[in-house]
C-alpha cells in the first residue's frame, strides 16, 4: 500500500486525538495484515469510494473512547455507556473525513459514506479479501488502532484521465 | 466550557434559535452544548436530511448547523430544498469532509458558511456572528440579556 495515501490518516487521527482527548498520541507499531479482522475494542468504520476505493476502520480501547466522550461532555463517561461507541462513529468519521480532504486536495476523488459500528459478524468479512494496513496509537488512556485497507481504482482513474483529455 | 458572550436576536433580545442536524447523536450533543455556551437555544434536532426539511418549517430556526454525510438525504440536497421554500435560511455547514467540491456545492445550494470537524467553539461562534450579521447582537457574559435591551 503506497505510504503518501497512508500518511493523510497518520497525520489526522494524530490532530483530532490531540484535539479530542488533550492529550499526545504516538505511534508504537505498525502492522500488515490479511484476513478477517480482529476488533481490540469499540470499532467504527468507514466506507470510501472513488479513485482510490476502501475502507477504514477506527478501533478504540473502550477507556480511550470514554476519555473523549468525557473530554466533550464534561462529565465523567463509563466504558459502558451507549454514547461510547457513538463516540467512536463521530471520531472516525472526523479522522476519515480530514484525511480524504487532504487526499483530494492532491487531486483524488471520493465519496464518503456514514461511519458505522463494527459488529463481529462485520469483522469477519472486512478484511477478507483484502490487505490491511494497522497503526497502533499509544494515549494516555489506551490504545487507537487503525485499520486502513484501500487500493487505488485504476479503470476510474483512467477514465478521468480520459475524460480530462478530451 | 468556556462562556462566550451571549448572541441574541436583535429584534427582540431573545437568544437565537438553532436546528441542529447531523446523524450523529454525539455530534448533536457537542453543538449543542457549545450553541448553550452561546447564550443560544436549540429548538430542534434531525438526523438525516429529509427530517431536517420537515423540522426546519415546524421550527423556522435562526441558524441551521448542518452536516453534509448523513443516511437517507445529505445535507447539500436538503440545503437545497430548505432554500427554495426559504430564501431567507441561515444554513451553516458542519463536516469532517471539507474538500472544496463539497463547499462549493453547499455554497451553491444556498449554505452561508462552512465549519470543518472537529468544531472549534472560538471558530463556529465567530462563523454564527458572520452568518447574523446585524440580526444579532451579542452580551457580555453575566449581563443576563440586559444589555441589548
Amino acid at each position: 500500500m503506497r505510504m503518501d495515501l497512508i500518511q493523510p490518516f497518520i497525520g489526522s487521527l494524530d490532530a483530532v486525538l490531540a484535539e479530542m482527548m488533550n492529550a499526545p498520541a504516538k505511534i508504537v507499531d505498525l502492522t500488515m495484515e490479511e484476513g478477517a479482522y480482529r476488533r481490540k475494542g469499540v470499532a467504527a468504520t468507514v466506507v470510501f469510494k472513488g479513485q482510490i476505493e476502501g475502507r477504514v476502520v477506527l478501533d478504540m480501547e473502550p477507556e480511550a473512547a470514554a476519555q473523549v466522550a468525557s473530554c466533550l461532555s464534561g462529565e465523567t463517561v463509563n466504558a459502558a455507556e451507549a454514547i461510547v461507541p457513538e463516540t467512536v462513529c463521530e471520531l472516525a468519521n472526523m479522522v476519515i473525513g480530514n484525511a480524504v480532504t487532504q487526499l483530494n486536495d492532491r487531486g483524488f476523488q471520493f465519496k464518503v459514506f456514514p461511519p458505522q459500528i463494527l459488529t463481529e459478524e462485520q469483522c469477519d468479512a472486512a478484511g477478507k479479501d483484502s490487505e490491511a494496513t494497522i497503526l497502533c496509537f499509544e494515549t494516555p488512556s489506551g490504545n487507537v488502532h487503525l485499520n486502513i485497507s484501500m487500493h487505488y481504482h485504476r479503470r476510474r482513474s483512467r477514465e478521468r484521465s480520459a475524460a480530462v483529455v478530451g | 466550557m468556556k462562556q462566550f458572550e451571549a448572541l441574541t436576536r436583535k429584534k427582540d433580545s431573545q437568544p437565537v434559535r438553532y436546528l441542529i442536524v447531523d446523524d450523529s447523536v454525539f455530534a448533536r450533543k457537542s453543538l449543542a452544548k457549545m450553541i448553550e455556551s452561546f447564550g443560544g437555544q436549540v429548538i430542534g434536532e434531525a438526523g438525516d436530511g429529509c427530517t431536517a426539511i420537515t423540522e426546519y418549517t415546524r421550527t423556522k430556526p435562526d441558524i441551521v448547523l448542518m452536516d453534509i454525510t448523513m443516511p437517507q438525504m445529505e445535507g447539500i440536497e436538503a440545503v437545497e430544498h430548505i432554500v427554495a421554500e426559504h430564501p431567507d435560511a441561515r444554513i451553516v455547514m458542519v463536516s469532517s469532509v471539507g474538500y472544496q467540491d463539497n463547499i462549493l456545492a453547499a455554497l451553491q445550494k444556498g449554505a452561508r458558511h462552512f465549519v470543518q470537524k472537529p468544531v472549534k467553539p472560538d471558530a463556529l461562534y465567530e462563523i454564527i456572528r458572520y452568518v447574523l450579521n446585524d440580526d444579532g447582537v451579542t452580551t457580555p457574559v453575566g449581563a443576563g440579556g440586559e444589555a441589548s435591551r
